[in-house]
């Protein structure tokens, strides 16, 4: 069977500046897969790629057998292609439950009406939130606006999950909440992309790593091999991480 | 949702029964009013769901209008050339929203702007087909008096106006009305969320397009002679505006409140002073921007 999404060769270009340079990358039905990398390597544009936010300047994208290249955000949406975002967007005026029926709705391909609601409410009981289901979005802390963002994915019923740091700004016992349910997530059946800063999340998650370093990827490989692999302990983990891990 | 359907059978019986036993003078208000809550429901399409500030009703009124007068001219009956000018509106709307709803914000406002201007110098120069400055005559409709004709248009109007509400009504409870709604909040976000953005804010510039084009040629009608700068008048579009927010904009009634209020407010202080006029709608846009940007209804508990 083909690889569920397939990149070749893409690039993204912001004026000079080559945010993502010749990145090819294939990811397998199923697959858990870490993308890492300091800040500015280009993960979320590559991400923004991936979903149609930004066109690429060379290169193809495949989903699912299918050229993507060229498509708009919400067509990625519907074709089962979900996001969260490093940076939280929800509809501030609306209550949670809305804005999990809002994906569900308009991605997950449901129905308007009560039949959403309560396929809503079914992901906000599974990220926790289902006691904030009526409250609006823009009072919730940023902990549970992470959750919020994850259940927002979910109802969006995707084949892909691509998940942008939404570890960044939690405290430990969060992240093992999230940990929790990102393996459930996963084991679900939906293939996910992490973007994510702590090794240790990316290590207990993934089966794979990818490094990104001014835009282009610079190592492949599983878990063990990634943390000792020199180029990636000089461009991001640093010798003492090496050290360390040894 | 059985007490909105109530409220608004009961107001339509209000609005029915009320040119029984009134003289022209508050026929022709009454008129006036259903006229603006026209104009005020359609702009709660664009500028209150979506969140887009258009300025482009006066454009549809004007080619609402037109449309209707010259498809009379060329012998078509006047319910026909009304209809017709409410698919000429649409079909103008849908062109001119795929062309600017890719602007966002002040761009779109501004571009929405110049396009009644640019309407009315093309209406101004195709003589042949409109008269051009020196303006056109409607067909008068045969009625047994001057009464009997000043009610007729206010039920025509009153229909119009029926039309918008149910449109408002209908798409609030709608997926389309949801979609706006996340497209006002967050656009980007609601297009990575599947919504289908340009399409929606399409069929909003329609949705507020439509009905207006319908009104312009039912004025056209009532008042039997028209001419580009009175119904290409860009106080059309302002007006549309301030109306909606004062009522509230994205609410159902709102649009309708903020029409009588604004009515009221014009017979009585502006007619008075007539100069002063336009300064004082800039006042009020302003105070309305700066103490009630949620409109007047905001101010009702549980509502909003
Ligand atoms: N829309 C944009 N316009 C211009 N430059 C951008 C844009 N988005 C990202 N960049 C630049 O591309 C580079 C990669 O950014 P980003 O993908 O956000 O990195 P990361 O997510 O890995 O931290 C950065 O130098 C950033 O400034
Ligand atoms: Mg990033």
């Amino acid at each position: 069977m083909s690889a569920l999404l397939q990149l070749s060769g893409v690039s993204r270009h912001f004026g000079g500046l080559k945010a993502v340079s010749g990145v090819d990358l294939s990811v397998e039905r199923g697959e858990v897969i870490g993308l890492i990398g300091p800040n500015g390597a280009g993960k979320t544009t590559l991400v923004n790629l991936i979903t149609g936010v930004h066109p690429a300047t060379t290169g193809k994208v495949s989903f699912a057998g299918k050229d993507v290249t060229r498509q708009k955000p919400w067509q990625a949406a519907r074709r089962g292609i979900a996001r969260t975002f490093q940076i939280v967007q929800p509809f501030p005026e609306m209550t949670v439950l809305e804005n999990v029926a809002a994906a569900a709705l308009f991605a997950g391909g449901m129905a308007y009406g009560a039949h959403a609601e309560s396929a809503a409410l079914e992901h906000l009981r599974f990220v926790g939130l289902a006691d904030v289901a009526a409250t609006r979005a823009a009072t919730l802390t940023l902990a549970m606006r992470k959750r919020l963002e994850l259940a927002k994915g979910l109802a969006m019923n995707p084949q892909l999950l691509l998940l942008d740091e939404v570890n960044a700004g939690l405290n430990s016992s969060e992240i093992d909440h999230a940990l929790t349910l990102i393996r459930a997530i996963a084991a679900r059946g939906v293939t996910i992309l992490i973007i994510e800063h702590l090794m240790k999340v990316v290590l207990n998650l993934c089966s794979r790593i990818v490094v990104l370093h001014h835009g282009e990827l610079i190592a492949s490989g599983d878990p063990q091999s990634i943390v000792r692999d020199a180029r990636v302990v000089q461009a991001y983990l640093g010798r003492r991480y090496a050290d360390a891990s040894g | 949702m059985k007490q909105g359907v109530l409220t608004g059978l009961a107001l339509l019986a209000i609005l029915c029964a009320l040119p029984l036993g009134v003289d022209s003078y508050w026929l022709r208000l009454g008129t006036t009013m259903l006229m603006y809550g026209v104009l005020a429901m359609s702009w709660n399409f664009i500028g209150g769901m979506a969140g887009y500030p258009s300025f482009a009703s006066a454009a549809f009124f004007g080619l609402g209008a037109y449309a209707g007068a010259v498809a009379q001219k060329f012998g078509l009956s006047m319910f026909i050339a009304w209809s017709l000018a409410g698919v000429v509106a649409a079909m103008f709307a849908a062109a001119l929203g795929f062309a600017l709803l890719r602007l966002r914000g002040h761009y779109f406002a501004i571009a929405s702007l110049v396009v009644a201007e640019v309407l009315r110098e093309i209406v101004n120069s195709a003589t042949d087909l409109t008269g051009g400055g020196k303006g056109l005559n409607l067909p008068v409709p045969q009625m047994a008096s001057i009464d009997d004709q000043a009610r007729f248009f206010y039920y025509a109007m009153l229909g119009v106006a029926v039309l918008a509400f149910s449109a408002v009504f209908a798409t609030q409870r709608s997926r389309l009305g949801f979609g706006l709604r996340c497209i006002r909040q967050n656009e980007s976000a609601a297009d990575m969320l599947g919504v289908n953005v340009t399409l929606y804010k399409v069929n909003a510039f329609i949705l507020s397009g439509v009905f207006v084009g319908i009104a312009g040629a039912v004025y056209a009608s009532w008042v039997h002679y028209i001419e580009p700068p009175d119904v290409f008048d860009v106080l059309y579009s302002v007006k549309a505006i301030v109306m909606v927010l004062l009522g509230g904009a994205g609410t159902l009634y709102g649009p309708l409140v903020g029409a009588v209020l604004f009515l009221s407010l014009e017979e009585l202080v502006w007619r008075n002073y007539i100069s002063v006029h336009t300064g004082m709608l800039g006042l009020l846009i302003v105070l309305l921007v700066l103490f009630l940007p949620k409109g007047i209804l905001a101010f009702r508990p549980g509502r909003a």
